[in-house]
């Protein structure tokens, strides 16, 4: 009995060892599940539709998006997953990419890089052709190296830091972090909201710490002075008490917030506790502060952040996006949601100056995309003046613009 | 002046290290298991208030005294489900069992409550004190922690001095096998250990919450380990030590973020802690144990 034990269990390693090696090859070669899924697919539709033309189905564009949908991070994938659905079910309801469908499949990352890449690994599985992910930087930097092997296509619509496109296949919606960090100093400068600048970022995380350092280099530069440069860690990330006495101590005007509303939402608390109401500025990240469950606006009020998309404009495009989003989901829409919906419209944008079809593989498809991608003008709904173009490096160019949280709501101040 | 707003501000901070730290040092005092899911009762019931504060509009003293009863259930069930069974396993899986009901409490959280960050509003309702023309202003939540923190501090030492329940505790902290030989219900105590520790987590958790407002399944587990340094500063198992541990350290970590490095305050605070288990192994009130041979 123990030897047939043996023997069974030496079966099941060798079993476990092939089935592991076939993933391998699969994962190398570019999803060959995905583009004979989507082979099949075209098959079948052509037999459908026999002589009478192509122009009817063609097959379906898979695309996959990845996201925190859990955990500390949770907002801004559910936003931005949220805005990229009402795009998919627009394109689709409008006959959707040069007669191809979207089908949109979601895996949740928790900000995790290694689940990131299951999530990712998971999706390819599913027959994912192109990316729209992953929603914030750290995961986006562990997929993109994964992406970029297998020739997929990566739009990131919020991931901010440059190490994130550092791969040529993968690009961005959202500004980068150096690039928050100058205009916002340009900004405060150009509308001299504060001449002495006290600085609180977050030194353990690389988003915070990277648009820190280039507001730095531009204050310095548009003479603006640095009173006070403050630092927290993930693991001190509740007293500010500390750092918000030292700006007040060397009298800063305005306190720069590069970090997320989660942790801002206490600075604030603190620092009204204590009395000092210097200006607030903050970047991105600071987008959701209103949405807490129960955060008292009020503290918020006068709150000045840059980011590339108001919820109040006026555009019928935002306009409609924004009814459209509080129908379906209850909420006013943040940035996430608007850089997703964008994301979805770019990869529509890019796939039809590329004339790409569903039946390519994922390499073809990634190749010809992302040369596209460069010669689009895109207008969507983030960025001031609305139009975006892509250098090759990955980056967006488009302008910021200034929101002011007014009668605790945002408004957009000129 | 500067030197003695940070003072405050250190207290304030110590204070609520403190109270954690209390719950912490009381179960490992008897039960000598370090219970990591801590952090985490007091994240339940920072919850637990919010929503019967915010959701169903409760007088906040009803909705303290209902977290309490939640986190006293919620303590003797995880005691009953994962600690009891392993009473007479190595420390090390009740350790491992501990941090796995910590994880198993914030995705529990996460799935209940979502992920999105809430905003505690402050339950004490106590004015602050303003000295020296309003430059040092000291905050009713502070005040209030510090008084809650000594008052649970001298009610547990009397606690466990004067009634029979509490000579039960101390029996069972020394010797379980002679405890149960001289009749004590060893069972029974360290469950009652953990309902009185998980009732203190509800209280510190509220305490905490209105000193530092935001509210995610996470809230909990940061100053969770904080706390513990605190405890194992004060020389764990010692109920005044975990007070001037959980002091002391939220003092150091201020200081040395005004006067040292802001980013460098958690190293300075574990230096400190390394310079204070090398002078004294056991804390600065921990007691050196002989064990009989």
């Amino acid at each position: 009995m123990k030897r047939f034990n043996k023997v069974v269990s030496a079966a099941v390693a060798s079993a476990m060892v092939l089935a592991m090696a076939a993933c391998g090859g699969n994962a190398s070669d570019g999803s060959q599940a995905a583009s004979s899924a989507a082979n099949n697919n075209a098959a079948a539709s052509s037999e459908a539709t026999g002589n009478t033309g192509a122009d009817q189905t063609v097959g379906t564009f898979v695309i996959g998006g990845i996201g925190p949908l859990t955990g500390g991070a949770a907002i801004y994938g559910n936003a931005a997953m949220n805005g990229a659905q009402i795009a998919v079910d627009e394109i689709n309801a409008a006959g959707g990419i040069n007669g191809a469908q979207i089908k949109f499949l979601k895996e949740d990352d928790e900000h995790d890089p290694q689940k990131s890449v299951n999530a990712y690994n998971s999706l390819k599985d599913q027959g994912m052709q192109i990316l729209m992910g992953t929603v914030t930087s750290t995961p986006c930097v562990a997929v993109a190296d994964k992406t970029a092997a297998d020739g997929m296509f990566q739009l990131t619509p919020s991931a901010s830091s440059v190490d994130a496109v550092y791969n040529d296949n993968v690009f961005q919606v959202c500004f980068t972090d150096p690039n928050q960090g100058t205009k916002s100093a340009e900004y405060i400068s150009e509308k001299k909201l504060a001449s002495k600048i006290g600085i609180i970022y977050d030194s353990s995380d690389v988003y915070s710490s990277g648009i820190k350092d280039t507001f730095v280099k531009e204050a310095t530069v548009k003479g603006l002075e640095i009173v006070a440069e403050e630092a927290f860690t993930e693991a001190t990330k509740t007293d500010f008490s500390t750092q918000l006495q030292k700006c007040q101590s060397a009298g800063a005007e305005l306190v720069f917030m590069p970090f997320y509303y989660t942790e801002a939402s206490l600075v604030l608390t603190q620092a009204n506790n204590m009395g000092y109401a210097p200006i607030f500025f903050g970047v991105d990240g600071m987008d959701g502060i209103l949405s807490a469950e129960n955060f008292d606006t009020k503290l918020a009020e006068g709150l000045y952040m840059l980011t590339p998309f108001a919820a109040d404009a006026t555009d019928a495009a935002t306009v409609k996006f924004v009814d459209t989003y509080q129908k379906n989901y209850g909420e006013t829409p943040i940035q996430f949601a608007a850089d997703g919906y964008d994301a979805i419209y770019i990869i529509k944008a890019a796939i039809e100056e590329a004339g790409v079809t569903p039946d390519q593989s994922v390499k073809e498809i990634g190749d010809a995309l992302k040369s596209a991608i460069t010669s689009i003008t895109y207008n969507g709904i983030t960025g001031a003046g609305k139009s975006m173009t892509w250098e090759a490096s990955g980056e967006v160019s488009k302008a910021p613009m200034a929101i002011i949280i007014k009668d605790g709501a945002y408004a957009s101040v000129e | 002046m500067n030197f003695l707003i940070y003072l405050i501000n250190g207290i304030g901070l110590g204070s609520v290290y403190a109270i954690i730290a209390l719950g912490y040092t009381m179960v490992y005092g008897i039960a000598k298991m370090l219970n990591f899911a801590h952090g985490d009762v007091i994240m339940i019931g920072c919850y637990t208030v919010f929503l019967t504060m915010t959701r169903y509009g409760m007088n906040p003293y009803i909705s303290v005294a209902l977290s309490v009863v939640v986190c006293t259930l919620l303590g003797i069930t995880i005691e009953k489900i994962a600690y009891k069974p392993l009473r007479r396993a190595t420390s090390l899986a009740v350790l491992i069992t501990a941090i796995g009901v910590s994880y198993f409490l914030q995705n529990a959280a996460l799935l209940l409550f979502g992920a999105n960050t809430k905003s505690f509003s402050n339950v004490v309702n106590v004015p602050g004190i303003t000295l020296a023309d309003g430059a040092l202003k000291i905050s009713g939540t502070t005040i209030v922690t510090v008084v809650v923190c000594i008052v649970i501090m001298l009610i547990l030492t009397w606690f466990i001095k004067n009634t029979k329940a509490g000579q039960a505790m101390l029996a069972v902290s020394e010797d379980k096998d002679a405890a149960q030989l001289m009749g004590v219900n060893v069972n029974g105590t360290i469950s009652l250990t953990f309902a009185i520790g998980s009732g203190l987590a509800a209280i510190a958790g509220v305490l905490f919450c209105s000193a530092y407002p935001t509210l995610t399944p996470y809230t909990g587990s940061m100053p969770g380990i904080k706390a513990f340094t605190a405890a194992v500063f004060g020389g764990i198992g010692s109920i005044p030590g975990a007070f001037i541990g959980g002091i002391l350290l939220g003092i150091i970590e201020i200081l040395g973020r005004a006067y040292i490095s802001s980013q460098l305050s958690d190293a300075i605070v574990f230096a400190v802690l390394i310079v204070v288990l090398l002078v004294k192994p056991t804390g600065i009130l921990g007691k050196k144990i002989h064990e009989k041979v």
